[in-house]
């Protein structure tokens, strides 16, 4: 048993529904209890669907437990099959029709249906959502993909793409368009749109083209083995990325015509004059092991930013992203509790998030811009404009929304040299954002009743531009080792004069945290119970050293 | 006493119900936590169940309300199934851990999920189990949310009655209002019960436990909410009656509510107009404007929150608009009666749901307004119809007077959108509706 507040992914039915909702010719039929229908609206109004998605639920009652829900499923079976007309029928259990053993799969094969009939073992209590997609897609795949001859030209299938992904509608036509530009044929995209029909032509395929490997690994290794189909490893995410991709597109397929460049704008947006002020920037990255693996390489080597924290909440991807931690001098995060991810962005105090929409809300509580660059995505993330962030137009994409939550390079001057200005101030936030202004770390979490392990900072990583740093750098002090610091609560706490507290109020918000705390560390250990303006330089002295 | 207008002959009392058996297309009864979380401010709702309990919470509310949300979902995990963990010590532990770092929760609902049902975790034996270790300080109370056997609303009704054995006893003659709503509505009711003349009122559930209203053979209860039958019952076996009301929406139904209350506490005719001539004025006045764009339209309910009968009542007497159907997932019969007569005969009563062939009939009527869930919403419009989301009846500040333009407005507003919007069909970005 364990206490959950938010989740980043449902249940593996839920998975299950996004393949299905992706497709088209295929219905899932679901045994399932009243309520369970909710996952409908994930599709019709965080994705704006305008047609229901293709599940029938049984949705069976306390009364029939016992007797007939078995017959439940499957009139709930033959019905849908008359209605709708698929072309073929997943069939499964949720959570709670998984506790009463019905077996789904069993009872649909014994109907004598003339359609194929693809059973799922989606178990609810040990795994969730992304194991769900994967699972369903593969096990399509299994049941329908036949080895045949290949298409004359040389083909690809694009495979990952589902319902209520992240930009999944835009990246497939980014990278389909970056395909057919080196003179690869699409031969099937899958799930997304494909028909089951569809499905019986993937072995056409030359190879395959893997752009989620969190919904269509399973799928893309199968395949490999039995279709003989090779497949990529790059994610096409970011310039270098994308160019990678390319790379071993035509290793693969022997091709040499390379895609037309001219339309790629971040490398000189990055390098153009403005985007100095995003050197070093300090990000935490957490989403999907897929998208923070790509995004990081974007973060650091595309924008220059400075990685300063990293995680995902998928575990099936924790090794690569350990591995991913260690190449970045960080520790991989692997967690699901959104709590945990909260502390460790809390504690990392980086510049920006590049999160899910979970992170959104954290960032909104800690004060701290975020963007978001993975699945789980609310309404607003399913823009209404073409916004893949795949491929080169997805690396346009992706720079305006790394840049957008920042405060602009020569506002941030002009913040640091005015900071005492009352009504243009560090806390206002960016100014193009209207009333969505971050509020400082310290009033978002009044008093932190533990302890926190404090990280070796230098004042370079601290503050954001040189300007800031030059304005703050004589009150930033960093902490020399990573023993725990005293809580800024309780009696043995020094209590800050107010010429001290008015000092420490110029140090712009984003470092005051860390310098609050440093000074507080320093007091403690000195025994000093009034922190005066000479105890803040006292400090920093000490810890300059 | 207040006039009223006559009943036209017994409505729809007696026109029979089409009961339905099939896919429901409804929330399940944990969805009440979202807001009855807000409304006791002491008060924690800890699920018992699987990680698909805990997306529906976070996905129904639609927005996630992330400032610390006072309820949560204990997930069951593969070992607790097997067997190979004590559920009830895998319970304990969480309590124990949850109420260490909320000190300030004063009463804790362990709420029971489908799976939990089905695997026969025993919630009523844990609760009291937990009320001896935390009470007096926590009350632990529990009931059942599951989508096995409540729906939506109904969660609420289980979670009032619930806490009906362990109301404080009172032989006073007190009024209990019961039925969660928004502070500033039961404010306004609360004040106009006062300036009638009756003042010993409590409110079920109250803001916190210290607030929670005595109950006893002089109390009398009035219903704020249609779905509240098995809180009633609860009521009824602590000696308490119920003031048979239609329930208070709009002008007529929130003037019957007070009448019926008034009539019981003697309040004469002249106190009575006195005091709600003003807010029937601006009722009347609000829904007028409401009204005209409503007049004559046909609205079709699917069932959702079970207010669809006093909303039927509200939208065809007080707005002129005309019921194609009016479904609910479940039909009180004795608690509907009052807004039932009241509804001209004509629309089908349909209780339950066979979702698609609901959908048949409501595509072959083409109403002009469909209220229905999230799910059913935007298919609907894509096939040209206009609809009203239910769950936003729920969410919204909507009965008693100075509500009662602000409901109207629900209904009217999809009906403006469609009128402001000079928009062409487009091929659709997405695929051609089914």
């Amino acid at each position: 048993m364990k206490l959950t507040v938010w989740t980043y992914e449902g249940p593996p039915h839920v998975g299950a529904m996004r393949v299905a909702t992706g497709m088209k010719g295929l219905h899932y039929v679901l045994h399932a209890p009243q309520g369970d229908t909710y996952a409908d609206l994930l599709f019709t109004m965080i994705e704006r669907r305008n047609k229901r998605p293709p599940v029938t639920y049984t949705t069976f009652q306390a009364q029939d437990l016992g007797s007939d829900t078995a017959d439940i499923f499957k009139q709930a079976c033959r019905d849908a099959v008359a209605r709708f007309q698929p072309q073929a029928i997943i069939v499964g259990a949720s959570c709670t029709a998984e506790l009463i053993q019905d077996d789904p799969g069993g009872l649909a094969e014994t109907m004598g249906l003339d359609i194929p009939v693809v059973a799922l073992e989606l178990p609810s209590y040990s795994r969730k959502e992304n194991f769900g997609t994967d699972e369903t897609f593969f096990q399509l795949v299994r049941h329908l993909a036949r080895p045949m001859e290949r298409s004359e030209a040389i083909s690809c299938n694009i495979i990952g793409p589902t319902g209520l992904g992240f930009r999944h509608r835009d990246d497939v036509a980014e990278i389909a368009n970056l395909l057919r530009e080196m003179g690869v044929a699409i031969n099937v995209i899958a799930p997304m749109d494909a028909t089951p029909m569809d499905l019986t032509r993937l072995g056409a395929a030359h190879f395959n083209v893997v752009l989620y490997p969190e919904h269509a690994d399973a799928a893309a290794r199968w395949m490999e083995r039995n279709l003989d189909q090779p497949r990529t490893k790059t994610i096409p995410l970011g310039v270098g990325a994308t160019r990678d991709f390319i790379a071993e597109v035509q290793a693969i397929t022997g091709l040499t015509t390379a895609p037309d460049e001219r339309r790629l704008r971040l490398p000189w947006w990055s390098a153009s004059v403005d985007s100095t002020y995003l050197t070093g920037k300090r990000v935490f990255l957490f989403g999907d092991a897929t998208h923070v693996k790509a995004m990081a390489r974007v973060a650091r080597d595309e924008m220059g930013f400075e990685v300063a924290g990293l995680g995902c909440y998928n575990r099936e991807f924790a090794r690569d992203i350990r591995a991913l931690g260690k190449e970045y001098g960080v520790e991989a995060l692997i967690t699901d509790d959104y709590l945990e991810v909260e502390r460790a962005i809390e504690e990392a105090a980086p510049e920006m998030i590049l999160g899910t929409q979970m992170e959104r809300h954290i960032g909104k509580r800690l004060g701290i811009p975020c963007a978001v660059i993975s699945a789980p995505v609310h309404v607003q993330d399913f823009p209404a404009r073409y916004s893949p962030v795949m491929g080169f137009e997805g690396a346009n994409v992706l720079f305006d929304t790394l840049v957008h939550p920042l405060v602009m390079g020569l506002e941030e001057h002009l913040l640091a040299m005015f900071r005492e200005d009352f009504e243009f101030n560090d806390e206002a936030g960016p100014s193009h954002h209207g009333g969505h202004a971050p509020r400082p770390v310290e009033q978002a979490h009044p008093t932190p009743a533990v302890s926190e392990p404090q990280h070796v900072a230098d004042l370079a990583r601290e503050a954001t531009s040189e300007a800031v740093q030059a304005a703050s750098g004589a009150l930033v002090v960093s902490a020399p080792d990573a023993t725990p610091i005293a809580a800024n609560s309780g009696s043995d706490v020094a209590v800050w004069l107010a010429d001290a507290e008015k000092e420490l109020k110029k140090i712009p918000f984003f470092v005051r945290g860390k310098a609050k705390r440093n000074t507080e560390k320093y007091a403690a250990e000195k025994g000093v119970t009034e922190i005066s303006v000479d105890t803040l330089y006292e400090a920093k002295a000490h810890y300059a050293r | 006493m207040n006039d009223l207008a006559p009943l036209p002959n017994r409505g729809c009392q007696d026109t029979p119900v089409l009961k339905e058996r099939g896919q429901r297309e409804v929330f399940c009864g944990l969805t009440g936590i979202i807001w009855l979380h807000r409304k006791m401010q002491d008060a924690f709702f800890l699920v018992v169940g699987s990680r698909t309990c805990a997306h529906l919470l976070q996905s129904a509310a639609g927005v996630m309300i992330f400032a610390e949300p006072r309820f949560g979902t204990a997930i069951l995990e593969e070992k607790d199934l097997a067997g190979m963990a004590d559920a009830n010590e895998e319970l304990d532990r969480e309590v124990d851990r949850l109420l260490s770092r909320r000190p300030d929760i004063r009463q804790l609902f362990l709420v029971g999920s489908c799976p939990s049902e089905v695997i026969k975790l025993d919630l009523e034996r844990a609760a009291q189990r937990l009320t001896g270790i935390h009470g007096p300080r926590v009350r632990v109370l529990n009931y059942s949310g599951s989508g096995i056997e409540t729906t939506f609303t109904q969660g609420e009704d289980a979670c009032l009655s619930a806490m009906v054995p362990s109301l404080p006893d009172t032989d006073a003659q007190n009024l209990v209002l019961v039925g969660s709503l928004p502070d500033v509505v039961e404010d306004q009711a609360i004040s106009l019960l006062e300036r009638l003349g009756i003042s010993d009122v409590q409110v079920l559930p109250g803001r916190d436990a210290a607030h929670d209203p005595a109950v006893g053979p002089n109390t009398r209860y009035a219903l704020l909410q249609p779905f509240l039958g098995d809180t009633a019952q609860a009521l009824e076996r602590r000696g308490a009656t119920r003031i048979d009301a239609p329930f208070p929406f709009g002008d007529e139904g929130t003037t019957a509510w007070l009448a019926a209350i008034a009539a019981l506490y003697g309040v004469s005719r002249e106190t009575f107009e006195a005091v709600t001539a003003g807010p029937r004025a601006r009722a009347r006045k609000a829904i007028a404007v409401q009204a005209e764009k409503l007049r004559g339209k046909s609205i079709f309910f699917f069932p959702d929150s079970q207010l669809e009968v006093p909303l039927a009542r509200f939208l065809t007497r007080e707005c002129g608009m005309e019921a194609v159907e009016i479904g609910t997932p479940f039909l009180h019969k004795g608690l509907a009666a009052a807004d039932l007569a009241l509804i001209p005969e004509g629309p089908t009563i349909s209780e339950g749901q066979d979702v698609d062939l609901q959908l048949d009939r409501c595509i072959a009527a083409r109403p002009d307004i469909t209220v229905c869930g999230l799910g059913l919403a935007n298919p609907l419009e894509a096939r040209g119809l206009t609809t009203k989301w239910a769950i936003e009846l729920v969410f919204t500040p909507v009965h008693f007077y100075e509500q009662a333009g602000d409901l109207a407005g629900l209904f009217s507003r999809p009906l403006d959108r469609k009128r402001v919007l000079r928009l062409h069909p487009n091929a659709s970005a997405q695929e051609a509706p089914a």
